[in-house]
């Protein structure tokens, strides 16, 4: 287990009696990676970041950060993570400057370094000219980038992210994932972050758990998981209106056949070799091929496999909805 | 482990985090100048049209007690010892003897003529408990908005958490309080001849006491609610009684007996008394005593449990 930087054995945690949020899950975090969790929105990420960072204590099981139990040593704990939590959590009404030295009040990070350090975070995510202006004319992606600047106060070995770029549009997320790449090498910590985002988790983590209704159902990099369906995905349509289904499972490598919507989506290994020889298959039998399509595997076919469903939100409650608007609210703002 | 060094540098201190807490919630509440004026003008707005509309020193005036100059009093209303004389009393006389009582009534009843002095002190107690629970009322907000939860994760004491939200409250209605008292002054308010400046420290201590206790026990029940309104209807239901059901605007002696052992309850009734006595009245020092070891006394026992909930909540 050495070289682990988080552990968690049956982590669980249940609201209310009633309500189970984490349902024993168990995962390790390997030094220096991005680890990411991913899921539907109520999946139970945030409770699992909250445990981790010793905000919700767990119902059942154990974890360690930094070989510190998040409960019996949670003040250890404190001391080496940083946490971007998913709402934007920087004071409106206080400056971006002011904002960084408050959290570093908060860690007890040394003044002097405190300053210096506070003014290298700006810098680092290009905020150091507005760094004395109200958070409140930030717009989401400046915010985004504060949250980050916090939370890199204490220079963190362990860095909990979550949901960083909720609600951020396409372009602003890119830019965020760059910022984080390029402080991760700066700091050389190790992160573990959830997100809903597949192309998040594809784009940023080095290994993904899914998690779905609080358990985890799959883990792995995300080219192992989705090497795990076993294939790539080809589509076909042809002219003639009749079953070929038996020709193209005839076709080596081919998987598995199904008949969607006019068209035969094949799965198949190793799908620029496939293809060609379905193509010549079906023209040998006098089938005339009008479409062809190959799909290399997406985190969404992982997610549909695991789960049997498309990663959409699951219920939530209404105070996690309020603070989820606000939090969308601003990450709009421009 | 080879965060050994990373450990020792974060040297997270309680008198560092509290401030750095406190002065968030300051900074928010001073810039926001429009905030600051409609906190001091609505007390300023129930002073000017209470206080003044509630004019109870003059009901008791010549003018209200306009009898004519001359009453026949009819034979069989009193014994008549001689003849068929008629008694005629003399109005005048009478009306300006009725007025002389109305000074007399409003200084025993309420302890000075002026009802306006009277009721502004009450209106400083009020500014107290509102702005003490309107403060508190942040950290719903602070909850709600993830920025708790974020503190949590950090190494900060989570005593500071709590400090910081009882002194900011506190030190809005030390402010508050003084801002009310001075405007009431330009008003009319009139001062005792026992005053001195230095009984301002006397007043200071008073708020400082009650809005401690208070903001302690209102604190730890807002961490609690997961509704953002519970707390603000819970202010809104519990102003008025308070208010009322003490010596805020009319002495305790002439409320019904089941609502003088409410008001003589109310920790409201001591902290206006124990300002009055310091202001307005000439003072009293065994009921100024009393007044401060009520305040204590309650500041304590809440201050203690408020404090002790909190922590509960707060700790893992």
């Amino acid at each position: 287990m050495r070289g682990d930087v988080i552990r968690a054995e049956n982590l669980t945690k249940v609201f209310n009696r009633s309500v189970v949020a984490v349902d024993h899950v168990s995962f390790s975090v390997r030094d220096g990676e991005i680890f990411g969790f991913l899921g539907p929105n109520g999946a139970g990420k945030t409770t699992t970041i909250n445990m981790l960072t010793t905000v919700l204590r767990p119902t059942e099981g154990c974890a360690w950060v930094m070989g510190f139990d998040v409960v019996k040593q949670a003040k250890e704990v404190r001391k080496v993570i940083g946490v971007v939590p998913q709402e934007y959590t920087a004071d409106e009404d206080l400056t971006g400057y002011e904002n960084v030295m408050l959290c570093a009040d908060l860690y007890g990070v040394p003044r002097d370094v405190a300053r210096k350090r506070a003014l290298e975070l700006l810098e680092l995510v290009d905020l150091i000219d507005f760094k004395d202006k109200r958070v409140e004319t930030y717009s989401g992606g400046m915010r985004r980038r504060l949250e980050l600047a916090c939370g890199l106060i204490n220079r963190p070995k362990v860095l909990f992210l979550d949901e960083p770029t909720l609600g951020l549009d396409v372009h602003t997320r890119a830019a965020i994932w760059s910022y984080i790449k390029r402080l991760k090498e700066e700091y050389d910590m190790t992160i573990f972050m959830t997100t809903h985002y597949l192309e998040e988790a594809d784009a940023l983590c080095d290994r993904i758990a899914i998690i779905d209704r609080g358990k985890i159902v799959a883990t792995g990099s995300p080219n192992e998981l989705k090497s795990s369906l076993g294939g790539d995905i080809i589509t076909v349509t042809i002219k003639e209106g009749v079953d070929v289904a038996e020709v193209i499972k005839g076709c080596e490598n081919v998987k598995e056949v199904r008949y969607e919507n006019g068209s035969y989506r094949i799965k198949a290994k190793d799908g620029e070799a496939t293809a060609p020889i379905i193509i010549e298959a079906l023209r040998e039998r006098g089938y005339t091929v009008v479409k062809l399509s190959l799909t290399k595997p997406t985190l969404n076919e992982v997610f549909l496999e695991y789960t049997g469903r498309a990663l959409r939100d699951a219920e939530e409650s209404r105070e996690s909805f309020i603070a989820h608007r606000i939090t969308l609210m601003r990450a709009r703002k421009r | 482990m080879s965060s050994a060094k990373l450990v020792g540098e974060s040297n997270p201190s309680l008198a560092r985090g509290l401030r750095a807490l406190l002065f968030r919630e300051l900074k928010k509440w001073l810039k926001d100048p429009v905030m600051l004026v409609m906190l001091v003008l609505q007390p300023l707005i129930w002073m000017g049209l209470l206080g003044k509309a509630l004019n109870i020193g003059a009901l008791f005036s010549a003018h209200n007690v306009n009898l004519p100059q001359q009453i026949p009093i009819p034979g069989d209303a009193v014994l008549v010892p001689q003849g068929l004389q008629v008694v005629v009393l003399n109005g005048t006389k009478l009306s300006q003897f009725f007025a002389g009582l109305g000074p007399e009534i409003m200084q025993s009843a309420f302890g000075t003529t002026d009802y306006f002095s009277f009721m502004s002190v009450g209106m400083v107690s009020m500014i107290v408990v509102t702005t003490t629970m309107f403060s508190g009322m942040s950290i719903v907000w602070d909850r709600r908005l993830g920025f708790l939860d974020k503190v949590l994760s950090t190494p900060v004491p989570r005593a500071a958490i709590i400090f910081a939200k009882i002194l900011n409250a506190t030190l809005r209605a030390l402010f508050q309080a003084t801002v009310i008292l001075a405007l009431a002054y330009l008003l009319g308010l009139r001062l005792s001849s026992t005053f001195t400046p230095l009984n301002i420290l006397g007043v200071c201590a008073a708020i400082f006491l009650m809005s401690v206790g208070l903001s302690s026990i209102f604190i730890a029940f807002s961490m609690r609610s997961t509704k953002m309104e519970r707390p603000m209807q819970f202010v809104a239901l519990i102003t008025m009684p308070l208010m009322f059901a003490s010596n805020t605007f009319f002495p305790i002696d002439l409320m019904p007996s089941w609502l003088q052992a409410v008001a003589r309850a109310n920790p409201l009734t001591y902290l206006t008394d124990a300002v009055r006595q310091l202001t307005i009245l000439p003072t009293d020092f065994a009921a100024l005593t009393w007044d401060f070891a009520y305040l204590i006394a309650f500041s304590t026992v809440f201050a203690v449990i408020g404090v002790l909930l909190s922590w509960r909540y707060l700790s893992l």
